[in-house]
């Protein structure tokens, strides 16, 4: 049916499926860099790491791999790995080695938990002998040992995920940081099965601030969504639980698949019973708390007519339609728009959650996580025009997922035992033409290097400095990280609340790390600082404090060659250690190797 | 029919003009190059500049340089004339009104893009977004094409960003990346509290760290953070960083300018310019106006008229005017159709940008709309277009080519072709 009706309604295009990252780390730049020249830079010539003393300092890691990679016995492990080979072989590739023990354990560390291993916790790795050692790691960084710690890094990730690093931190935002961060928390360290995370999130009802009547941080995710008849809370929906990026045809047909303007509409129409109601701090305009509710719907026309809730769009050539709630897959619900008959949102979960498509995504978006590209770029795209590199492994991942009551560390446990998991990130000549940096498909041949996030890096150097343990309660301790993260945040100015980082390899990061703050507190050797011990260690000669802090933020022991710029830097301070122990530690945080994960 | 296939603004025979005109201007356009090359021996230190105001959320043009009086799209705001006989501009810009013989208009841009991201990085790169590729944006390209003139005398990062909102370096490298400040100039972090001696030292064992690990072939991240630990170690020491702290200009420049932050940012621009940098991005956002579009513009505008303005004059009054390149835009128009909100949505088919100084003509004005401002009656020009544009004003040859990582050969401005009324 097609009416000619003026409607109040913006056109918005909003065609972001492609939106491109705006920095990248694509290069084939000719800069020549000035290293400086100095008579004291010693000749490199890397070799095995030295050897600690015994007693106190542990072994640093062997240069061989651990175990033969094997499939523990799990049959989603051994069919990745064979998937994965698979790969190797149509395109001719070889794989690296395996990494080396203290490089895997660096990584399931920072990849699981959101920062690095202390020296302590790789010490009990190294020495495990057992064939079964990541296996037991993996098993311990997800058990109840480390659910605190676990339970932040995701919650760090899902936050930016579900309401991007700015939300709830603008002026006048509905949107409550706090109150979403609550119930991720409780959630994670639950391990709620993903399919009743989701439900929760796209039904909930409730006030978005801690503290107020009813209270339901879930309600988080789409309190700030709702403008613009729920434009954004179609397409994050869309986007993030069904891998589908329909932006774009909020306007017009999309240009690159078969996705058609009515499908947006008809997605769009479950949102329409949603309300968010704002009460405010008494005597201000300041948000204190938003409710979301579902009321009926009399739909669009004129006169209203709730039992068939009609909603209008327009065409490009300015013809007017008409849709109901129609689910993706062309499953439809009722037309009525009262509560009592059918409640949208509600309806709309049930038909996410039962999708092929919810656990698909995620299964990517975890592989992504762990292995630094997903099967598809971006990971929440897997539009039929967007094909990805393994679709058999892709499909199979996601249908296992559902099959195992969509536990969340289940999957991570298949993924991270995993050979490709294993690989080191030392290219080799057998897979040089395996980048995806180049626009190729990744194929998993080695382990790609990235830099940590920004919370990573803080929670690392926490570790590292042993400052973990400082005062000041969980909230408190979140709260000066997210005010230390608010520097590299950018907003564009748009009403879409679109952001980017500068903690992006670039210069200002640098700065961050050479001069920073964090970084002061970090090579300060006060009396109780994590060097002050380690310098006042009457038990460690100079060469073991130097191999420890090597430990402690690479997890490997010094070169040879680093060995003997470290000593150099001994006699430069006069023999004053903790002195020469800051300018190791500065040197040692802030090179490539500590801030990539690799 | 799909919206892919048959953009509006540009049917098939139009597109077909494109590039038959592109082929046609190869001639002129090298000569004028060669002109330039001419004159490199007079700029030695300096070379030639550009910066762009970029503004952020997509401005409605038809409600600043292209006005509608009259027309049911026409809006609020009346025209006045300007210093070009018979070219008039919004009321609310009389202060760039007077100096509108220094900047040309181009009436005529006519893009597909119309989503803030999307029209963002087509606007800042000339090529739409593609998930394989990253490409670099104008800054990126200008700094590194123009970085050779200045004869390894720059300490100080070659493309700026103030205020952020700008798109990165793509294939050519997070060395390329913009040095993104806030427009008081306040760089952070940038003293480490120890001396010289032993800043050199903690380096020297440092590159050793880093020198290692590369020489594994751990691949491009590792590189290209070595490459950002050497500019950063240049900058922190550099008596070129005094460009950044605008506020040390004398009280009456300051009050020139205005006392916004983009007030702030065209100064800074101007200082940096001044240094050597051979591309400064000054951000202006808000212009996203789906809602009282108007009213918006009243306070937007001034602050926008004083700054721009300011900016021009003193350019030109210190002579760097005829060397720096001045680009206005944003990553589209705003649509003709005033909505129920007195707002304006995003509109691509028919809008405005200003550029001037360098090699640009003065006081020209390119192309026009209809009499509703819906869609563009002359040539239509794109942001391919306007990018080969920019480079021709600057001599930079659009012949150049950059190779991808991946071996593509990537033509500068994505093969655009100049806008020749631009260059008379």
């Amino acid at each position: 049916m097609t009416l000619r009706l003026t409607i109040r309604r913006r056109i918005r295009f909003t065609c972001r499926a492609l939106a491109l990252a705006a920095l990248g780390l694509f290069a084939t730049s000719m800069v020549a860099i000035r290293w400086a020249p100095n008579a004291w830079a010693a000749d490199d010539k890397p070799r095995a790491a030295s050897q600690a003393e015994a007693g106190s300092v542990p072994a640093a890691p062997s240069r061989r791999s651990g175990p033969a990679s094997s499939d523990y016995g799990i049959p989603q492990v051994a069919f990745i790995n064979e998937q994965i080979r698979a790969g190797w072989a149509a395109h001719n590739l070889t794989p690296s080695k395996e990494a080396t023990e203290g490089e895997w354990c660096r990584r399931v560390y920072l990849d699981v938990i959101g920062r690095i291993p202390s020296v302590g916790e790789l010490d009990a790795y190294l020495k495990d002998r057992s064939p079964n050692k990541k296996l037991t790691l993996v098993n311990r960084l997800l058990s109840d040992e480390y659910q605190e710690e676990y339970t932040r890094n995701w919650t760090a990730i899902w936050t930016n995920i579900l309401i991007g690093r700015n939300g709830g931190m603008e002026e006048n935002t509905l949107t409550n940081r706090d109150g979403m961060q609550k119930y991720l928390r409780d959630s994670i360290a639950r391990n709620k099965t993903y399919d009743k995370m989701v439900h929760e999130l796209i039904g909930a009802t409730g006030d978005t601030a801690p503290g107020a009547a009813h209270f339901n941080g879930a309600t988080n995710f789409l309190a700030g969504k709702l403008e613009e008849e729920g434009a954004q809370a179609t397409a994050k929906t869309a986007q993030i639980f069904l891998g589908l990026q329909i932006q774009c045809t909020q306007c017009h047909n999309h240009p690159f698949n078969d996705w058609k303007q009515n499908r947006y509409w008809e997605l769009n129409a479950f949102f329409r019973q949603t309300r968010a109601l704002r009460s405010f701090v008494p005597g201000t305009d300041d948000i204190r708390a938003v409710r979301l509710i579902n009321e009926d719907f009399a739909g669009q026309g004129n006169p209203p007519n709730p039992e068939e809730a009609e909603i209008y769009y327009e065409l490009r050539n300015g013809l007017v339609k008409v849709a109901y709630p129609v689910f993706v897959d062309g499953s439809e619900i009722s037309k009525s728009g009262y509560l009592e008959d059918s409640i949208r949102r509600t309806k709309l979960a049930d038909l996410v959650v039962q999708s092929e498509y919810m656990p698909k995504v995620m299964a990517n978006r975890m592989w992504g996580h762990f292995l630094g590209y997903g099967f598809t770029k971006p990971v929440d795209d897997l539009g039929p025009h967007n094909a990805p590199s393994h679709p058999e492994l892709l499909d199979y991942l996601g249908k296992e997922f559902a099959k195992n009551s969509f536990d969340v560390k289940t999957l991570i446990r298949w993924i991270v035992l995993s050979e490709p998991y294993s690989l080191s990130s030392r290219g080799v000549a057998g897979n040089k033409a395996d980048d995806p940096l180049l626009g190729e498909k990744p194929q998993f041949t080695h382990f790609y290097l990235r830099q940590m996030r920004a919370e990573e890096l803080y929670q690392s150097l926490l570790v590292a400095t042993a400052a973990q343990k400082a005062v000041g309660s969980y909230e408190q301790r979140e709260k000066e990280m997210r005010e230390w993260m608010r520097q590299f945040v950018i907003a564009f100015g748009n009403d879409e609340g679109e952001e980017t980082t500068t903690f992006n390899g670039t210069i200002p990061q640098a700065l961050m790390m050479m001069n920073g703050d964090l970084i002061q507190k970090a090579v300060n050797c006060e009396p109780g600082s994590f060097l002050h011990t380690v310098a006042a260690n009457d038990n460690l000669a100079a060469g073991a404090k130097i191999n420890y802090l090597f430990l402690a933020a690479l997890s490997r022991g010094p070169t040879s060659s680093e060995l003997g710029v470290a000593n150099k830097l001994f006699t430069a301070r006069g023999n004053d250690t903790a002195a020469a122990l800051q300018d190791i530690w500065w040197a040692v945080l802030n090179s490539n190797q500590f801030i990539l994960n690799h | 029919m799909s919206f892919y296939a048959t953009p509006s603004g540009m049917t098939r025979r139009h597109f077909m003009r494109h590039l038959a005109g592109s082929a046609a201007l190869v001639g002129p356009a090298m000569a004028l190059t060669n002109s330039f090359a001419q004159q490199a021996g007079d700029l030695k230190r300096r070379g030639k500049s550009a910066i762009l105001l970029w503004m952020g959320g997509g401005p409605a043009t038809i409600d600043i340089w292209d006005l509608k009086p009259g027309a049911a799209t026409g809006g609020e705001f009346k025209p006045v004339s300007t210093d070009i006989s018979g070219t008039q501009i919004s009321e609310h810009m009389p202060e760039t009104a007077k100096i509108m013989k220094h900047l040309s208009i181009v009436r005529s841009m006519s893009t597909r893009e119309a989503d803030h991201n999307r029209g963002r990085y087509y606007m800042h790169t000339g090529y739409v977004p593609n998930p394989n590729i990253e490409h670099p944006s104008y800054g990126s390209v200008l700094a590194h094409e123009l970085i050779a003139q200045r004869q390894n005398t720059l300490e100080i990062p070659p493309f700026v960003a103030v205020g952020g909102g700008s798109v990165g370096p793509g294939f050519l490298g997070m060395a390329w990346a913009p040095f993104v400040v806030g427009s008081n100039g306040e760089v952070r972090n940038l003293q480490m509290g120890i001396d010289q001696t032993r800043l050199e030292q903690r380096m020297a064992t440092l590159k050793l760290i880093e020198g290692n690990f590369i020489k594994e072939n751990r691949g491009l991240a590792a590189t290209e953070h070595a490459k950002i630990l050497g500019k950063t170690e240049a900058l922190m020491t550099s008596k070129q960083m005094e460009a950044f702290k605008v506020n040390k200009e004398p009280k009456e420049v300051l009050e020139r300018y205005g006392n916004s932050g983009f007030a702030r940012g065209c100064l800074m621009a101007r200082r940096l310019v001044e240094t050597g940098v051979p591309f400064v991005e000054v951000d202006l956002g808000g212009w996203d106006t789906h809602n009282g579009n108007f009213n918006a513009l009243r306070t937007k505008l001034p602050e926008l008229d004083k700054a721009m303005s300011a900016l021009v004059t003193d350019l030109v009054e210190r002579g760097l005017y005829d060397d720096t390149a001045i680009i206005w835009m944003g990553e589209f128009g705003r649509t003709p159709r005033i909505n129920g909100g007195a707002g304006r949505d995003h509109w691509a088919r028919s809008w405005s940008v200003v550029v001037g100084g360098a090699g640009f003509a003065r006081g020209a004005v390119v192309g026009k709309t209809n009499s509703d401002g819906t869609d563009v009656d002359s040539e239509p020009y794109s942001a391919e277009d306007l990018m080969a544009s920019v480079c021709h004003s600057v001599g930079i040859s659009l012949e150049t080519t950059f190779t991808s990582r991946n071996g593509r050969p990537m033509k500068i401005a994505n093969g655009g072709k100049v806008i020749k009324e631009l260059f008379t």
